[in-house]
């Protein structure tokens, strides 16, 4: 833009400036002054590239984001790898460390131990040792009103409640000739297998029954490539035991997944199509308002080339500006949307910049050329003559 | 009648600007429709896709003993406790959100001994896809529903083998039972350990049965045998029983209302609370209907439904605002250009002795014609983008509700105002000789 210090430099200093290379800056200035004299046309026409790019890009980030955190959001369905001690054997110690040291910190491994107890009147009931800590993150779901904290606290299944401990009053369970004494510390409900089910904590569990865990189950992060791998690496690391997805789980996950993207995929391209109609109808005007321009240049005799170079250029300068700062903005929507939907900021992804920037350049020559096209038949007599 | 001749001939000498301002009406209109109608439905949709989790209501005898299961290894006797009766089943389709009970399947456990074998078996009787009716309804139901992410292997007719269990290709699955016969499944892990192929025959207490299909879960049931509900009540000597029943139904996600007690409930709350599809509601309702039973949501399904439904109805709905603001934009967009190029004709309008008002509602009427043509024809475009949506993501029917359309209507024509606002008044504004002279 001409500022007024530019405006104050002296005749020999402007000389100077043009005569290494006239044709550049005549060029440079012809784009600038466009720019400027008509401040509003042009203003419009980037605010509308601002915009479609900015749209753009939280398509894009959200369309490549949005799975990872749909499927983090899955993961509240619980287990979708378990590992079961082949046959009524149980798992080697190290089974829990080598699964970690796998699979890394993050992801949430629960040991299960089983066995099956008497009550104090004869009935048979599952008693399972696990680690609380661990079980509570791993299965959102289990309706409990109050977690075992003491080493002989008990989380009691809602229906095995009714067997062993009526009025949650301190229990007696045996296993093999040993008792022990439990408080009921917290009722569990789940509507499935657990609530005919007595927990433990593991080391109290294993110092009663001296039974090690046979089951750990898994929540794996990733996609259904990534699991799978996962399972591969585990089976290989743990020959001794069956390591298998729980399908129900991850076809369940996958489905939904799937159809979701889909989805998704589909509004992100309706959306991006019509922003860059926007810019189509914006950018188009304005070419086209600037005929006398146009005919102006042809009647000085400027080449075609240069006419049309100079109106790619103009183009392909507003498509570079509008990208970049639409691409801020954008990561700007993305994150907000993240943040309102997922409660987890869409991380930014910068990858996504080339794209929007190809695409505002690509929207940009075509909505310049296309009025070009149709101005190039017209002799500059009959623009400039108002017709 | 000087006003409609200037309309109408201005459509007629611009072809070119109006077809492009139309274009741009049209398609703006085409997205906003199929988005809001994409965003209404999606919920339902993806409530739909849930369902491939396998049911989220499970019923049981009210006076149920406990089950002693250790790794699908029930070391109760089968023949204790409580059962529900066969018959009353079909009246779970007699339910007040009937409609929304996508399927249920009966589970009848039994333990069995195989010919050869040292360890006792569990045996499933189940619906695979029993036909049943009610009133004077006809509907079929079964673990072919419920439980999705069941396959079967089982040789087809000619002799190949098919891997199929997915309800979409019910006619030419292949490999399992019929409800009616006494064929059976055979989980593929105990299928490996006795060296079973589909076709084989298996000794089962005494019986020989015709093993139809080799079944995979991930659960416990590929340690297991899957047999017809009657096939497994004969053999535990118990007609018409059926331990459990895994109900399948579509839910509203919960709220406050929803995890309220019936009892302390007032009647007009309780009505609306009933009358909601909540599985709660839904599990009163199952209890209601089936005697002496007792109804619990499965809570790993059920309560994390409403999560996922909600993540992803939320980000449709915002999807949907970008789309609405782009078609806004889109549709200003246009309109500004089409009028500002007609600066000339204003100028000589006016030069003539036209007032503001006469110019711009000559401006207003133009582009409500435009809002009006471009609207009908973006809705239209805009449901048939829909259905093709629904049906090529879904497969199934994406419908717009008609109600949706003067509401599209009135927004197309609110949206071309809105844009052509600005520029009218720019271009009514514009001196006329300034204009006429062709500067500007």
């Amino acid at each position: 833009m001409i500022t007024a210090s530019e405006m104050l430099l002296s005749s020999k200093q402007v000389a100077d400036r043009r005569a290494p290379g006239p044709h550049v800056s005549m060029f440079a200035r012809m784009l600038l002054r466009a720019a400027v004299l008509r401040r509003r046309r042009a203003a419009s026409a980037l605010l509308a590239m601002i915009v479609a790019a900015a749209v753009a890009t939280a398509m894009m980030n959200l369309y490549v984001d949005v799975q990872a955190k749909l499927r983090s959001e899955f993961r509240n369905y619980g287990a979708n790898v378990v590992i079961v001690a082949k046959d009524g054997q149980t798992l080697p110690t190290d089974a829990l460390t080598k699964v970690e040291s796998v699979l890394g910190a993050k992801t949430l491994a629960v040991p299960f131990s089983y066995a099956v107890a008497r009550s104090k009147d004869g009935q048979s009931v599952v008693v399972v040792g696990t680690d609380f800590a661990r079980a509570r993150q791993l299965n959102h779901w289990w309706k409990v009103n109050h977690w075992p904290e003491a080493p002989d606290d008990a989380l009691v299944g809602m229906r095995a409640a009714t067997v062993v401990s009526n009025k949650r009053q301190p229990f007696e369970l045996s296993f093999q000739g040993k008792t022990i004494q439990l408080t009921p510390a917290g009722m569990l409900q789940t509507g499935a297998g657990e609530d005919s089910r007595i927990y433990l904590d593991q080391s109290e569990f294993r110092q009663w029954t001296g039974v090690a865990p046979s089951t750990i189950e898994i929540a794996a992060n990733g996609t259904t490539a990534e699991v799978d791998a996962s399972i591969r690496q585990l089976a290989q690391l743990l020959p001794a035991a069956d390591v298998r997805p729980v399908r129900q789980i991850m076809e369940g996950e996958a489905n939904v997944l799937t159809k979701t993207r889909a989805t998704l995929y589909a509004s992100a391209t309706l959306v991006i199509l019509t922003s860059a109609l926007c810019v189509l109808a914006t950018l188009m005007g304005w070419v086209f308002d600037r005929r006398r321009d146009f005919a102006i240049m042809k009647a000085l005799g400027a080449s075609e080339r240069l006419v049309n170079g100079f109106f790619a250029a103009e183009a392909a300068a507003l498509g570079v500006i509008g990208a970049i700062f639409g691409f801020f903005i954008g990561i700007g929507v993305a994150a907000w949307i993240g943040r309102v939907n997922f409660h987890a900021p869409v991380v930014p992804r910068f990858s996504v910049f080339p794209y929007v920037l190809a695409g505002s350049i690509t929207v940009a020559l075509i909505s310049a050329i296309l009025p070009i096209v149709l101005l190039r038949r017209v002799q500059p007599a009959i623009i400039l003559r108002g017709e | 009648m000087m006003f409609p001749r200037l309309v109408y001939e201005s459509f007629r000498h611009q072809p070119r600007r109006k077809l492009l301002a139309g274009i741009a009406i049209t398609l703006g209109v085409a997205v906003a429709t199929a988005m809001i109608a994409v965003a209404t439905d999606i919920g339902d949709k993806i409530n739909r896709e849930l369902r491939s989790y396998g049911a989220n209501l499970v019923v049981t005898p009210q006076e149920d003993t406990l089950d002693v299961e250790v790794g699908g290894v029930n070391l109760k006797p089968p023949s204790d406790g409580a059962f529900l009766n066969e018959v009353d089943l079909p009246k779970i389709r007699g339910t007040f959100w009937h409609n929304n009970i996508v399927g249920f399947s009966p589970m009848l456990p039994a333990t069995v001994k195989i010919a050869g074998e040292a360890q006792d078996v569990t045996l499933f009787g189940t619906y695979f896809n029993k036909a049943l009716r009610f009133g004077k309804e006809d509907f079929s139901t079964g673990v072919r529903i419920t439980h999705p992410w069941w396959r079967v292997q089982g040789s087809c007719g000619d002799g190949r083998l098919a891997r199929s269990g997915r309800v979409e290709d019910l006619p030419d699955a292949c490999g399992w039972p019929h409800d009616d016969s006494q064929d059976i499944l055979v989980g593929e892990r105990l299928a490996a350990k006795l060296g079973k192929k589909p076709g084989d025959m298996l000794d089962v207490s005494g019986r020989q049965l015709a093993i139809s299909g080799i079944l995979s879960t991930g659960g416990a049931e590929d340690d297991q045998i899957v047999a017809p509900l009657a096939l497994a009540q004969q053999l535990l000597g118990k007609p018409g029983a059926v331990r459990r029943v895994y109900v399948s139904a579509l839910t509203k996600p919960p709220d406050a209302l929803s995890v309220r007690d019936p009892k302390t409930m007032t009647p007009e709350v309780y009505d609306r609370w009933y009358c909601s599809p909540y599985v709660e509601s839904i599990a009163y309702q199952l209890q209601e209907v089936i005697p002496h039973s007792h109804a619990e949501q499965i809570r790993q399904v059920a309560q994390n439904e409403g999560t996922v439904l909600a993540r992803i109805k939320g980000l449709m709905l915002l999807i949907t605002f970008a789309a609405l603001f782009a078609s806004a934009l889109a549709v200003s967009a246009a309109m500004a250009t089409a009028i500002y190029e007609r600066r000339v004709e204003v100028g000589l309008m006016k030069a003539l002795g036209a007032g503001n008002l006469a110019v711009s509602s000559i401006f207003f009427a133009e582009a409500l014609l435009l809002a009006l043509v471009g609207g009908i024809a973006g809705f239209s475009a805009g449901a048939l983008l829909a259905r093709q949506i629904g049906r090529s993501i879904f497969s199934s029917q994406i419908s717009i509700e008609p109600v949706l359309f003067p509401v599209i209507l009135a927004i197309a024509v609110f949206v071309t105002f809105a844009g052509s606002a600005a520029a009218i008044r720019r271009a009514v504004k514009f001196d006329p000789v300034f204009a006429l002279r062709g500067e500007g």
